[in-house]
């Protein structure tokens, strides 16, 4: 499945490498190995580097199982073109997309297609001095040593094949440079806007360095602007110092035609803080893979996510959480509603490695199939080599409460109503999750508009432009 | 004729529970069914309410002079249906207030009234909090959830407060309560009651019927109602208990 990529790059290096940068270059040839290699091995092989030292149970829960419901072949498979010699779309984000939530205002980023867009207004002024927002090239040619110590730095651990696609094929990507000590006070918005004509494939790369005591939050949406079929490949390597914050908030609102492999690696370090929360309102099929690692001591971090889908969507979400040092925290909440033919997919996997005394780690995965035809799989991991730890994990499938439904409709609720409240209900905890209150409170108008059927197919501009 | 029941037989699964009820409500008045454990008086309030477990199986029951049984139970609750529940179901994540304020919006809604502003919806439900003596902090929780028995109970009062119904069945609300309760919760009861509404209480117990005082008791036995009477029956229950019914019907 990787091999007319494989073959596309061999034809195309010069072109891809020439609109790049060096420090993305220079990764290309090794990620081309560990792509050649996930081609030989196909049905993908292990989790990756993290697990190498432990003897797992080969081939029957770990590896190929990995992307057991999603079909990876089936999304790679079509003849998708590339935006290889970087031609502009002729459209201004900045002129389609009004992207303020209300009572916040964020810094607002576009990567249109996987291209950065260059920002006509200028939002350094509202930057502290020496953090860098803005689009990869750039940043590698100001900050060139910061750039090579950590671009591929976490990509490259993994086996993983669409990680080293993206990282062969990515021309261009977004970073977000936070230098020891600073806090970022606006939030950081960017928007990854699709564009085209014909099925159409985009490998977008992400960078975060938030430096040790800093602290930033970003918010990433996905739009598209046209109804065409696309992949996108997404990449984010996020690296947290000590003592530092950080909080990453995924929207997914895109046409039924857009598929989405996106992989989110994050590396914190002693004492820092990091919140995820990864929300698909619409799609067509997403998988979405979260790889933490808490190295140092006292880390604490949240990975929390929800899927609403109805039709023939379909939500896989993948993560990966490694406790190798003592005293870490992790919690993690994944929420699915499944309408008409929906398909979820949930794995969780927990890895407390020895020495990792006093780790704390909490996994829960609720869902609800709304029909008989939905489906959802869910299955929890723990590995523990270690004693003294408090781990607990639940997963549950079910449908709503008869007997509530019932008892709002002797009250008068209409039967619809009481089931939008239940629902609306069920989320409510992964939005609370959300450490920014303007957010949480988009993040409810959104959701109860998706339960009411006003989102079901993205409206791109119009839904964005109220946000 | 506020409630019409002829010949009512409904079944869940493939057992029938009621066998044949016949009862006449007028508006302004109270009644009582009695009767023992698994007598079917849970299942009568049920048919009533409209819960979609239990299929009526033959009968009639005309409710304002509308057909009762071909409505669902959203209609039934606009048309002044209530019933207080035996078991108050816990809903967790749906607070109080929006529950009551979809609740008495639609209600609104099927007068053809506009929806309540937010500042009038909360006078309304302080006003009628405080029927039953109910905690702001309750209102403001998820329906039901941490609720003690005896805080369902007057939840359960106040949502008929709010809602303000014509007829208000009440399924063993005195089951649970401790004396002050079951005081509160029936001065609650007594103060909603009016020319205009009639209440069903059913219980197994005299001690309700000494604070709500119903003109008409029944027993319910088997399915089917085996003795109407005044007061006067209810206390000869309470003396003698069901065995003479027993023996009577068996």
């Amino acid at each position: 499945m990787y091999k007319q990529y494989i073959e596309l790059y061999g034809q195309t290096a010069d072109t891809i490498c020439g609109h790049s940068c060096s420090v993305m270059n220079a990764r290309r040839n090794e990620a081309l190995e560990r792509l050649a290699k996930a081609q030989e091995n196909i049905a993908p092989a292990t989790d990756g580097p993290m697990s190498e030292n432990i003897p797992l149970p080969v081939g029957k829960t770990f590896g190929p199982e990995k992307y057991a419901h999603t079909d990876i072949d089936a999304l790679l498979a079509p003849d998708y073109g590339l935006n290889l010699n970087r031609l502009k779309l002729d459209v201004n984000p900045y002129d389609v997309f009004h992207c303020d939530v209300p009572n916040m205002s964020t810094l607002l980023y576009f990567l249109v297609n996987d291209q950065y867009y260059d920002n006509p207004r200028d939002n350094s002024q509202s930057l502290p001095e020496g953090v860098f927002v803005g689009g990869m090239l750039e940043f590698a040619a100001r900050f060139p040593e910061v750039a090579a110590k950590y671009y591929d730095k976490l990509a490259s651990e993994h086996e993983d094949g669409v990680i080293a696609l993206n990282t062969v094929l990515a021309q261009d990507g977004f970073v977000l440079y936070v230098p020891e000590n600073i806090k970022v006070e606006k939030p950081i918005q960017l928007i990854n806007v699709l564009q085209g004509d014909v099925p159409f494939m985009v490998n977008r790369r992400l960078m975060v360095i938030i430096e040790n005591g800093a602290q930033a939050k970003l918010l990433v949406c996905d739009h598209n602007l046209s109804p065409a079929q696309f992949l996108a490949t997404q990449v984010t390597e996020v690296f947290v110092g000590e003592n530092a914050f950080f909080d990453i908030y995924e929207l997914e609102e895109n046409s039924v035609y857009t598929n989405r492999i996106a992989s989110t690696l994050i590396r914190q370090a002693a004492h820092s803080n990091v919140m995820s929360n990864g929300i698909t309102l619409t799609n067509g099929v997403t998988r979405n893979n979260y790889y933490v690692k808490l190295e140092g001591e006292g880390a604490e971090t949240h990975v929390s996510g929800m899927a609403i889908a109805d039709g023939d969507q379909h939500v896989d979400n993948y993560s990966f959480i490694e406790h190798a040092a003592p005293y870490c925290v992790s919690n993690e909440l994944f929420k699915y509603v499944l309408n008409e033919g929906a398909r979820g997919s949930f794995a969780g996997r927990i890895l407390v490695r020895e020495g990792a005394v006093k780790t704390e780690a909490y996994q829960s995965n609720k869902n609800l199939c709304m029909t008989d035809e939905a489906r959802m799989w869910t299955r929890p991991e723990l590995e523990i080599y270690c004693d003294d730890v408090k781990c607990s994990h639940g997963a549950t499938v079910g449908q709503l409460d008869q007997q509530a439904i019932f008892y709002m409709r002797a009250r008068g609720v209409t039967e619809k109503e009481a089931k939008m409240l239940m629902m609306f209900a069920f989320m409510a905890d992964v939005i609370e999750q959300v450490r920014l209150e303007p957010l949480k409170d988009r993040l409810r108008q959104l959701v109860e508009k998706r339960f009411r059927g006003d989102l079901a197919k993205c409206r791109g501009c119009t839904d964005c432009g109220s946000l | 004729m506020l409630l019409e029941i002829k010949d009512l037989h409904a079944s869940i699964g493939d057992k029938e529970i009621l066998k044949g009820i016949n009862l006449t409500i007028k508006p302004g008045e109270v009644h009582a069914i009695m009767g023992p454990n698994g007598a079917g008086k849970s299942t009568l309030s049920s048919v009533l309410a409209g819960n979609p477990a239990f299929t009526v199986t033959k009968g009639e029951a005309l409710f304002n002079g509308k057909d009762l049984l071909k409505m669902s139970p959203e209609e039934r609750s606009w048309e002044g249906m209530f019933l207080g529940f035996q078991y108050p179901v816990e809903i967790p994540g749906v607070s109080m207030v929006n529950f009551m304020r979809a609740a008495v919006n639609e209600h609104r809604k099927y007068k053809g009234e506009e929806p309540m502003s937010a500042s009038d919806f909360l006078k309304l439900m302080r006003e009628k909090r405080a029927v039953v003596e109910l905690d702001n902090k309750l209102a403001n929780r998820s329906v039901n959830e941490g609720f003690s028995g005896g805080e369902k109970k007057r939840n359960e009062i106040f949502q008929m407060a709010m809602l303000e119904p014509k007829l208000s069945i009440l399924d063993e609300t005195d089951s649970g309560l401790d004396i002050d309760a079951l005081r509160v919760v029936s001065e609650g009861v007594n103060k909603l009651k009016s020319q205009d509404n009639a209440t069903i209480v059913i219980t197994h117990y005299q001690r309700l019927l000494d604070y709500i005082r119903p003109e008409f008791i029944h027993v319910l036995y088997k399915g089917r109602i085996v003795k109407s009477g005044g007061p006067e029956l209810a206390l000869e229950l309470e003396e003698r208990g069901y065995d003479w019914i027993r023996e009577e019907n068996d």
